[in-house]
């Protein structure tokens, strides 16, 4: 087993506390980043650790800080704590269990990027883990690691919590801004990025929970040990999150590169499938990334070879689903989930995921109609690319990648007006 | 009735902020503490602290689903329908609330007790099928563990169970046949 670096420690009692995360070396990672690093030094280690975002895309973070624009306005930072991508909950553990550790990197980074002001968006659902950041920021405050001249030094920071209310959309990074600026949460257009001019019209960074809480690791231990894990190009561990027909599932943080059969069948993690069945279909990286199938469960989990398999390692989200899956039926059920949270800013997404709900229920439901198939595959296309944030495209993942690794499902559902497989098998379709 | 108490707490974020707006939604949720769901009255309170016209502040109000436009009941309850818990039963889980509480999904009990509703992924899918009563997790949950649930409410709301006693539901896991149900109003996301 690895050594651990996100989850370290993080089930030891008293972890959530102040006292209990400084038992453990909890704010030594920052005492030394003031100490001995210069701001634009720390960019530099980020950058050399390799270390790349953890909230979907994969973007280099110290590469990302680097990007904000040098002028004389207030900057500002965003932790990403909007965790709603369907099959992903890191975020969530990381904030129940060990908030300081989030809120340890959310201050290194805005030393690093010079930030005067962080916020750290909670997602509204997450109640728990919003007044677990809340509590350790208080505690932070009164212990001096956030406010007036942090640890004897001249850097000051303001940590602000804002929750969220109910909308996946603003996971999206500029949806996000414009929620925190007080608004419905519609994407901006890019660019200008955020890194440019973002909240309040500020150079912003912004950066996943998980990302962040990679960070003082790094400055503890340097950016060459963290790249010693993982792949050359994916370097570290990251926190895998295993649901669906596993039989335990969880989160696993597990370095880079480490093959999908592992994470799944290995007694330590997922412990293979549930009731011993036969895998059927791997969503390697939240319900937004292409589905792909159990002939892929050889390839390492790691952005460049999941890449090369056709998908992406989105946000971690390890979804397993087995042969007696309904691949109409779930593929149903994501949609769904992007037609009620498009935002309805843009036409293509807004009518489209309705749209592509519609066939997908009539197909599910026995009244499909022959050209069915076509015409979803026409509707993603049309979607695809045409819209100002990509949810309309994630949308579209799951219908295109189960079409065409799955069209014989599809074509019986249409022709006989029931599933394949599992148990609307038996059933004649009574919709 | 928005406490003098609830609009200071509101006017304190706002200065809080770098800019006075991005105080609107804690604000909201601070007068939805105090109303129940959004009023009227909430948000011109709103408006009046973080000085912004109530149009203005009803358009942030109805894109979040979290701020209610209805009373909700006392016990709100989400069941997450995502893909996880799809794969792991929830649709099982929904049914069987359903027919318990005598109140289908996006619905609240005539008696305003429970509001029941589906909910987007809930970040639990490791523990799937999930539910959150009143924001709070009950995760790995078993339709004899929602029959449990439903007692402890039931307990805590002082309802003594009647139609939909424990008696006359499966346990076993079938969920039974919808029967008729009260007039409800329905909450609107």
């Amino acid at each position: 087993m690895p050594e651990l670096i996100v989850t370290k420690d993080i089930d030891a009692p008293g972890m959530d506390t102040l006292d209990g995360y400084r038992q453990y070396g909890g704010y030594e990672a920052l005492a030394r980043a003031l100490k001995e690093y210069q701001p634009d030094e720390l960019v530099e280690l980020v950058k050399l650790s390799g270390l790349r975002g953890r909230g979907g895309a994969g973007f280099p973070t110290g590469m990302k800080w680097s990007f904000l624009a040098k002028n004389d306005k207030t900057r500002y930072l965003c932790c990403n704590a909007d965790e709603s991508e369907p099959g992903t909950f890191k975020d969530r553990m990381i904030m129940e269990k060990n908030p300081h550790l989030l809120l340890e990197g959310v201050i290194i980074t805005s030393y690093a990027c010079r930030v005067s002001t962080a916020f750290i968006y909670v997602r509204g659902e997450l109640a728990l883990a919003g007044r677990q950041v809340e509590r350790s920021i208080e505690e932070a405050y009164a212990a001096g690691y956030i406010g007036e001249n942090i640890l004897g030094s001249d850097f000051s920071l303001d940590v602000i919590l804002h929750r969220g209310a109910g909308a996946y959309i603003c996971g999206e990074e500029s949806a996000l801004m414009e929620s925190l600026e007080g608004r419905r949460g519609y994407p901006r257009l890019k660019p200008p990025f955020p890194a440019v001019i973002g909240l309040y019209g500020g150079p912003t960074v912004i950066n996943n929970c998980e990302t962040l809480a990679t960070l003082p690791a790094i400055v503890k231990n340097g950016a060459e040990w963290y790249a010693s894990f993982g792949t050359e190009k994916s370097t570290g561990t990251r926190i895998f999150c295993l649901s669906g027909h596993v039989k335990k599932p969880g989160n696993y943080e597990l370095p880079l590169g480490t093959p999908i059969r592992t994470l799944i069948y290995d007694e330590q993690y997922g412990g293979g499938i549930l009731d011993d069945k036969q895998l059927k279909a791997i969503i390697p990286g939240g319900s937004s990334t292409f589905i792909l199938g159990a002939d892929k469960v050889d390839t390492p989990l790691d952005f460049e070879s999941i890449a090369a398999a056709g998908s992406m390692l989105g946000s971690g989200g390890v979804v397993v689903m087995h042969e007696d899956t309904c691949i109409v039926d779930a593929v149903l059920r994501m949609t769904e989930f992007y037609r009620d949270e498009s935002c309805g800013k843009c036409t293509p997404c807004r009518e489209g995921t309705y749209w592509l709900t519609e066939i997908l229920q009539r197909i599910e439901h026995g009244d499909g109609k022959e050209s069915d198939i076509d015409l979803l595959m026409d509707i993603c296309d049309n979607i695809s690319g045409k819209s100002f944030c990509p949810l309309g495209d994630a949308a579209t993942s799951s219908i295109t990648s189960s079409i065409k690794l799955f069209r014989e499902e599809y074509e019986y559902h249409i022709r006989e007006g029931r599933c394949m497989v599992g148990a609307g098998a038996a059933l004649v379709a009574s919709h | 009735m928005i406490s003098e108490q609830a609009k200071q707490r509101m006017r304190d974020l706002a200065v809080r902020y770098p800019v006075t707006r991005s105080a609107v939604m804690p604000a909201l949720y601070i007068a939805q503490q105090e109303e129940g769901y959004i009023t009227q009255e909430a948000l011109q309170a709103v408006a009046e602290t973080i000085g912004l016209t109530v149009d203005d502040v009803e358009s942030v109000a109805t894109f979040y689903t979290m701020y209610y436009q209805q009373p909700p009941g006392r016990k709100v309850i989400k069941i997450c329908t995502s893909i996880s818990c799809y794969l792991r039963g929830c649709d099982a889980l929904v049914s069987h609330l359903e027919q318990r509480l005598g109140t289908k999904r996006g619905e609240t009990s005539a008696d305003g007790n429970y509001t029941l509703m589906t909910a987007e992924c809930l970040a639990s899918c490791g523990t799937a099928p999930v539910l959150q009563v009143n924001d709070e997790f009950v995760e790995e949950i078993t339709l004899e563990m929602a029959d449990a649930l439903i007692e402890e409410w039931n307990r805590e709301l002082g309802v003594v169970s009647q139609m939909n006693s424990p008696d006359s539901a499966s346990s076993d896991g079938q969920a039974g046949s919808t029967k008729d149900f009260e007039p409800k109003t329905e909450i609107k996301l």
